[in-house]
Parts: C-alpha cells; structure tokens; sequence
C-alpha cells in the first residue's frame, strides 16, 4: 500500500511498486490533466510537482511520492500559478494544448523559484517541454507576464 | 442587407430531409419545436465524451447551430481541433452573421456524417487537412449563422407586431428602438424554431464584420489551461481495458509464432490477442498491458521484410535522379537552352524520412455494439475512418459512430488514408470480441517507428543563365515515394503517374524562366508514408528556394531584387517578398558570422515570405535568432490565430531544419523517441514577427504555409554567412 497526498487529499494506493507515477494519478487516481507523452523524461508533458518540485512522473516510480504530496495541473491555486494560468489564457497561448499541463507546472516551478526570470532563465527551466506545436514564443511572454503580475 | 424572401420549405420538412440524411447517427441532431422534458444523455464533443448533460435544445435552424433557451449558442464545427484554431475560427464565421455576443457561444465537435459535415473541398468525404477547413467553411458557416438570425427577427417581429427591418440585431439582443422592445436570443428561440428556413440569406459585407478581423479570444484555452480539456488519451469508459500492440520489427514482417504465457501471467493482463500487424495485450490500465506486452515471446517472419538502409536508399535515389521520370511540366526546350547558356548550375538535394511525432502518440477508443460500433477519437479523416473500421467489422459505415475529441497535434498524422491505427484498435476489438470498450495506446516508441512518415527525397536541379544572368531553362527532378497512390484520392490527385502532391510547389514555379521541365520518380518501398504538415512543399520549397538563391548569386545580384525581377505577375508573392524583405531591414549590414536568408512560397493558396537571420558560432554550430514572416492568406478572420500558426507552423518547419530526422538501418528504423529523434525546444525558438498583408481575398489557411519557408530561409542566411551550399536537411555546417 502506497500512501501520498495529491492535490491536498489522501491517497492510497495498491497497485505495482514500480508503476510510475504518471500512470498511477492517471489511470488509478483518474486524474488525466497530467498527460503522456515520452516515457523517458525527453518531453515533459508529464510534469506534476512533488513537494512543491517539477519532477517528470513518467520516470518516477509511485513508490518515490511514499509519504508525500503531489500536486497536478488540477490541484494548482498558488498565486504564482494563477498568474500563469491567466496569463496562458490572455495570450491564448495554446494550439493542441496536450503540453500545456505539462508546461504550466514547469513555468509555476519556475516562478516559485524565480519570481523574475531573465529569458535565459525562461528558456532553461522550459528546455525539458516539448512543445510540438510551437507556441514558444508566447510561452516566453505568459511567463513573462505572469512574473509582472506577481510582481 | 439581409434578403428578405422566406423559401416555402417548411421548418418540419427541413428537418424530415435532415433526419433522413443523417442517418439516425447525428448526435445532438433533436427536434426544435419539441420541448424536451429530459436533458439529453451525452453529447459528443471535446470534453463531452463522459456525458456531459446539456440544456434543453428549442431552436436548430441548421445543422451547425443551435440556440438553448439558456441564450447558449452552440456552434457544431465539422473539423478537427488539432491546435490550428478551426473551433475558434469557424464558431467566428457564425457568430459574425447571427451578431451573437463571443461570450455566448459554445463549440462542439460534429458527429461523423459526411452528408452533412463534409469537407466542401473534398466532395462527400468529412476531413480535415490541406488547410482548408476556413476556406471551404467560409460561406457555409456564415450562411449558417445567417439563417438563425434571420428566423430569430422573424420571430421577433412577429412577436412585438413590428416589421422585420426595423428590427437590429447586435452582441446577442434583438431591439425594436421606436417601440422599446428587446430581447436576448434564448427568450426567441422557442418562437424562432417555428419560423420557415430561408432558403437563401444575405451575407455581411466585409466592411461590417464586427468579429472577424479582430482577435476573438480562443474557444479552447480555459479547457487547455487548467487541465480539463478531453483527448483521446484521457477517455475513460466504465469496463474499459488498454491495449498496448507489439508490431513487427521491419516494416513488411508478420508473426510467426508467440508465446502468451508470460504476458498472460502480468497481474492486470486480461487478454493476449494475434492481429493481422502483431500481437496485442490488454490490461486494466496502461501499465500491466506494458508490462505483459514487454513479457511477451514472439517470433517474427521477416522473410519479406524491408531490410535496406538510408544510405543504400540514397544511392539509389541518386542513380534515379539521373533518369528522366514522368512529365509534371515542360515549357519550351530545357535540355537544347540549357546547352546554349552562359552558365549552367546544379544541384543535388536529399531530404529525410520525418516522423509527425503528435505529441499526443496515436490512439483510439472502440466499443463495439449491437447496433455498431463507437468511436472515440480526435479523428481527422471521418468518412476514410468509418468505411474502413465498417470494413474490419462488416458492418455499413453509417453504424460507425464517432465521438469527436481534441487531438494533441496531428501535423497530418491523424488523417491516414489507410485509417492505420483505426483499423488496429477494431481488429483487437474484434479478436477480443464482446463488448468491451478498447483503448489502443502508442508509446512514443510505437508512435515514432510505426511509419507513416514523410517520404524520404532526393532532387536535381540543373539551371541555365543568360549572359545577364536571367534564369532561361530551368529542370527539376524528383524522386520518391508517392503519398497518394494507393488512397482513395488517387483518382484525383495522381495525374499521367504524377502524383500532384510529390510536384506541387515545383511544378507550379512562380518565377519568370521561358524553359521549365519537371519531372517525377516515383519509387516503391514498403515504408508506409503520409502527408506531413505542408506535404509536397516540406521539400519543393527547399529545393526551389535555395536554388534561386543559389542563381542570385551566380548573376551577382540580390536575393530579393532577383526574386523580384522573377515574380512580376505574381503580386501576391510579391507583396509578401516586400512586406518581409521591408520589415526586417533587407539589406542593412549584418555583423561578422551572421547572415540573413529569404524565401517565398505559396501552398494551399496563401503566400508566405520569411527572412532568417543565423549567427554562425564555434564548433560548427549555428543558433537562428529572428524570423519575419509576411504572410497574406486573404482576408485574416482571426489575425492572432494567424500569427499562432505562423509562429508555431516555422517552428515546426525548423525541426526538421535543424536536426529530425528517420534513418533505416538494415530496415529497422534507428530513432526511437525524443532523445534521438530530437525537435524544436524553446532554447532553440528564435524570435518572431509576424505581418499579415491587408487583404479582401476570401481567406485561406493558415496551419501548413509557415512550415516549408524556414528551412530554405535558413540554409540561404547559413550561405549568405559561410559561403556554403546546403545539399540536405536537417542542415549541418562543414569545417
């Protein structure tokens, strides 16, 4: 039995040890913002927080979040993630949009971290999230927005 | 504005015809006029497919509108919603005529039917592709949107006594100014829906669009933001199992025997099936069907498989590229001009196998029934998909029913004239048998090596100039891969063994040369291969677009001014070669190791003209820092969605500038994921402008035309930089 919280709640979980944890908040847990893109850490659209941390949950056994609180795309309420979810929304940031969770986890860690970051501190902390369609170059100005209203 | 006649066809007999041509399939497809005590079960559309209920339906002038008494306008859009905007785009085109509020509008995918829903391009077939779902829809959804409003003032007047033409329409409220009557679109449609169909409607003209024009926020980015939005990946059906499909090794292998025993022993494993492409497990969720699929023993036939490599492929390739193919263009006498010329150029171009790599890996939900079968997918080719899932099940298409959900990306994929991983999921349903619902599920790896790609080309050129250095006999061979033969658009589109899709962009050449050959290759491999965001152009414009460059310098002239010489009766390339050469300071000095770069091209009618600019560092490596496009795709119903595509459609054009590509080794394919098979990420993303050419021309799409422009306006800012000439993509610097 493997015991977490995610998105604030208590979870157990009987399933495989070695599970990932993508597949466990997907198919287990049923939350499915958190999306499946690689397998191999190479893309991101996976990324959820882990103690507050962006971490690729398509390589992190279930067993690692043991004791822990894991937060989704639909579990996120800091200020910094609002900034950043409206900003992706003012600037229609997305196309197909099957990144973007994983995106916006990655650009909230950022800003937790980094509440004003340079563009070479945007494009290191986004290098890890494929973005097929593109939307880069707004991706860039959303987080450059949003770190204005945190401001 | 508006024309006044009211047909004689009656609102019942509409819908009769309605009823009739759809087939009993339509969801959503309910009679107005009849109040509905119960709320409908589930409606298909993105992030409907768990059954979202929804308000009583009282008006349905047509079959892409309908208005709830709860002053919610529904807009069906008979595309896909692959990233490209078409949800936001097409619900524009009828919001614009029926003057709703934008805050009033929902979209929902249409239901398979290809009587109704069908792409207006592409005859009685349903699909999306080609960049043509605003062009075709272009008429049909305003008229749409026409119709309701004209049947709500005629409810209105006859409701507040008053004459229809006094009556404005505005932001979703009907007003009568003299006798203060007002009154919102919901409160109407009840007395609306009893109003007669026009038979013909007025339409805006452009001068009064009050939407269209202007940036109307994106239907889908709440959904898309905050998690919520439904793909394929996330459907979930009561009893439903993942099925996870080991495929040959070779393209051309089949199974010769397999052992199920250890597959079968994965805790989770419920069924180890043989189909015709390999061997399925399905599990209880994603990861015991992994597992139990890793588990599985087989042996495989690979007596017929492909076994070459890229390199032997290009060996002969090239041995083709010698031999005249069949005629796609001959003007004048090329081969007696080309001796004659003052100077003679040559070029020998080779271009890769490309993987779409959706982010989203394919897969597909299925559920066979009594009645038929159920799909759920982000399906873009509908009536393709039906005919051949009907196929593997004996049904009739028509019992094919599809639930349309978001794709994550597509980039051509997810139109499979072979309906590949369609036809997959419903032989592992089938072989399963009952009743339970199936999700097939790719991994990247299954997704990246499972074909389908961009075929792999080679192209000669050879050119000939005049004493001035004008351009007089220009040939163009190619050699690859037909997308076409085989598919159900054969007829049309392949032409005296041309396929219009391996030529088109090269054999429709702008520029002003007297004496023209192209010709075409056509080669036979058993690498399935596909349309790829731009299709023919992905290449053409590479080869034609460094080649002139390549002709402006042998002339010593300019990039653009001998472009520009070229295009005279081409003002639409030429306007969008000004607006960018214009915008990005063509011609101001560039500092030592950079260089700027330009090309133009039009496909699928719009017009696209970028300007790289590339700073050439140390160890061969060499970053793109700015791009201005111009583009002019007529009239730009949504200038931000314009840009988006431009932006996110160079991008994906730079991938394969840059550095994807599919190679063969002893027939396997060698890239397997993101790792080796690498694509554009943001550190890699230059910046970008975008400018839109003001125009009156009926639109024109906008999600492929950015993607071939990048790679020949990089390669020509690389030569303008080093001096070298680039013979292949991904691009790669010599020492």
């Amino acid at each position: 039995m493997i015991q977490f919280t995610i998105n604030g709640s208590p979870q157990q979980l009987d399933i495989d040890p070695d599970t990932p944890l993508l597949w466990a908040i997907r198919d287990s847990i049923g939350l499915t913002g958190t999306k499946f893109g690689c397998g191999m850490a190479q893309c991101g659209a996976c990324t959820v927080h882990l103690d507050g941390k962006a971490i690729r949950s398509c390589v992190t056994p279930v067993t690692a979040a043991e004791g822990k609180s894991v937060t989704t795309i639909e579990g996120l309420g800091s200020a910094a993630a609002k900034a950043v979810q409206d900003a992706w929304v003012r600037l229609d940031v997305v196309q197909c949009g099957y990144c973007q969770s994983g995106q916006i986890m990655s650009a909230v860690d950022l800003l937790s971290r980094n509440p004003h970051p340079s563009d070479k501190d945007i494009d290191d902390a986004m290098t890890g999230n494929i973005c097929r369609c593109n939307t880069y170059v707004r991706i860039r100005a959303a987080i450059k927005q949003a770190s204005k209203a945190l401001s | 504005m508006k024309q006044e006649g009211k047909t004689s066809l009656s609102r019942r007999q509409f819908l009769v015809m309605t009823a009739a041509t759809g087939t009993g399939l339509t969801l959503g497809m309910l009679l107005p006029g009849c109040s509905r005590e119960e709320p409908v079960q589930s409606q298909a559309g993105p992030g409907k497919a768990g059954g979202e209920v929804i308000a009583p339906i009282r008006f349905e002038p047509n079959a892409f509108v309908r208005i709830g008494t709860d002053n919610r306008v529904t807009v069906i859009i008979k595309h896909l919603e692959m990233g490209q905007g078409t949800y936001t785009g097409l619900a524009t085109l009828v919001a614009e005529e029926l003057d709703a509020a934008w805050s009033q509008i929902n979209v929902e995918g249409a239901p398979a039917d290809a009587n109704t829903y069908n792409n207006l391009f592409w005859g009685k077939m349903q699909g999306t592709g080609g960049s043509t779902a605003i062009a075709n829809s272009y008429e049909q959804m305003r008229k749409a949107g026409a119709a309701a409003r004209e049947m709500l003032i005629a409810a209105a007047a006859k409701k507040w006594q008053v004459a229809e033409g006094d009556i404005t329409v505005q932001a979703g409220l009907l007003r009568h100014q003299t006798g203060g009557h007002q009154a919102s679109f919901g409160e109407l449609a009840e007395l609306a829906a009893q109003e007669a169909v026009p038979e013909d409607v007025l339409l805006k003209e452009p001068e009064e669009f009050r939407l269209i024009g202007t940036r109307v926020p994106r239907k889908d980015s709440n959904a898309k933001t905050n998690g919520t939005a439904m793909f394929t990946q996330d459907v979930k059906l009561p009893g439903m199992l993942t099925a996870l499909v080991a495929h040959p090794p070779r393209f051309g292998a089949t199974v010769k025997s397999f052992a199920a025993g250890k597959a079968r022993a994965v805790p989770g494993v419920d069924a180890v099936v043989e189909i015709p492409n390999g061997v399925a497990v399905l599990g209880k969720d994603f990861w015991s069907a992994k597992k139990g699929r890793d588990a599985l023993q087989i042996e495989w036939d690979e007596s017929s498989a492909f076994t070459l490599g890229s390199d032997e492929l290009l060996a002969q390739y090239k041995a083709l590229s010698e031999k005249p193919g069949s005629v796609a263009r001959n003007d004048g006498d090329v081969p007696g001009v080309l001796l004659s010329a003052s100077k003679r150029l040559k070029a020998t171009l080779e271009f890769p196998f490309l993987a779409h790599a959706a982010l989203e890996p394919m897969n597909c939900v299925m559920q066979r029934h009594q009645d038929g079968v159920e799909i759920w997918n982000g399906d873009q080719f509908q009536t393709g998909d039906q005919k051949a899932v009907a196929g593997v099940f004996g049904i009739a298409p028509e019992q094919v029913k599809i639930n349309m959900l978001y794709a994550g990306g597509s980039f051509g994929r997810r139109a499979n004239p072979q309906s590949d991983y369609l036809i997959e999921t419903a032989a592992i349903v089938k072989a399963v048998g009952g009743e339970a619902p199936v999700k097939l599920v790719w991994t990247r790896e299954d997704d990246m090596r499972a074909g389908y790609y961009r075929p792999m080309y080679v192209h000669k050129l050879e050119a000939g100039l005049d004493a001035d250095g004008n351009p007089v006999a220009w040939q163009h061979r190619i050699v690859g891969q037909s997308i076409i033969a085989g598919t159900v658009f054969e007829v049309g589109m392949v032409k005296d063994g041309v396929d219009v899709t391996s030529v088109e962009g090269a054999s429709n050449l702008p520029y002003a040369i007297p004496n023209i050959s192209v010709d075409l290759q056509t080669t036979t491999l058993p690498v399935p291969v596909q349309w790829w965001r731009s299709v023919g152009s992905t290449h053409t414009a590479f080869a034609v677009e460094t080649f002139i460059d390549q002709l402006a310098l042998a002339a010593n002239r300019d990039p653009v001014e001998y472009r520009r010489t070229l295009l005279k009766g081409h003002p639409r390339h030429l306007g969008v070669l000004e607006l960018a050469a214009q915008k990005s300071d063509w011609g101001s000095p560039m500092g030592a190791g950079r260089g700027r770069g330009i090309a133009v091209h039009e496909s699928f009618n719009t017009f696209v003209a970028q300007v790289a600019e590339v700073t050439v560092h140390a160890d061969r490596i060499f970053s793109v820092d700015r791009v201005v496009i111009a583009v002019d795709c007529g009239i730009a119903v949504n200038p931000d969605i314009v840009r988006a595509q431009m932006e996110g459609g160079m991008g994906f054009g730079l991938a394969a500038a840059l550095s994807s590509e599919i190679t063969f080794s002893e027939g396997h394919v060698v890239q397997s994921n993101f790792h080796d098979y690498t694509v554009l990420r943001i550190n890699q993303m230059p910046k970008v402008e975008v400018h839109i050419v003001n125009s009156a021309q009926p639109p024109t799409g906008v999600g492929e035309p950015a993607t071939p422009v990048i790679a020949p306006a990089v390669a020509n800012a690389l030569s303008a930089a080093t001096g070298q000439r680039f013979n292949r993509l991904p691009l790669k610097l010599s020492a």
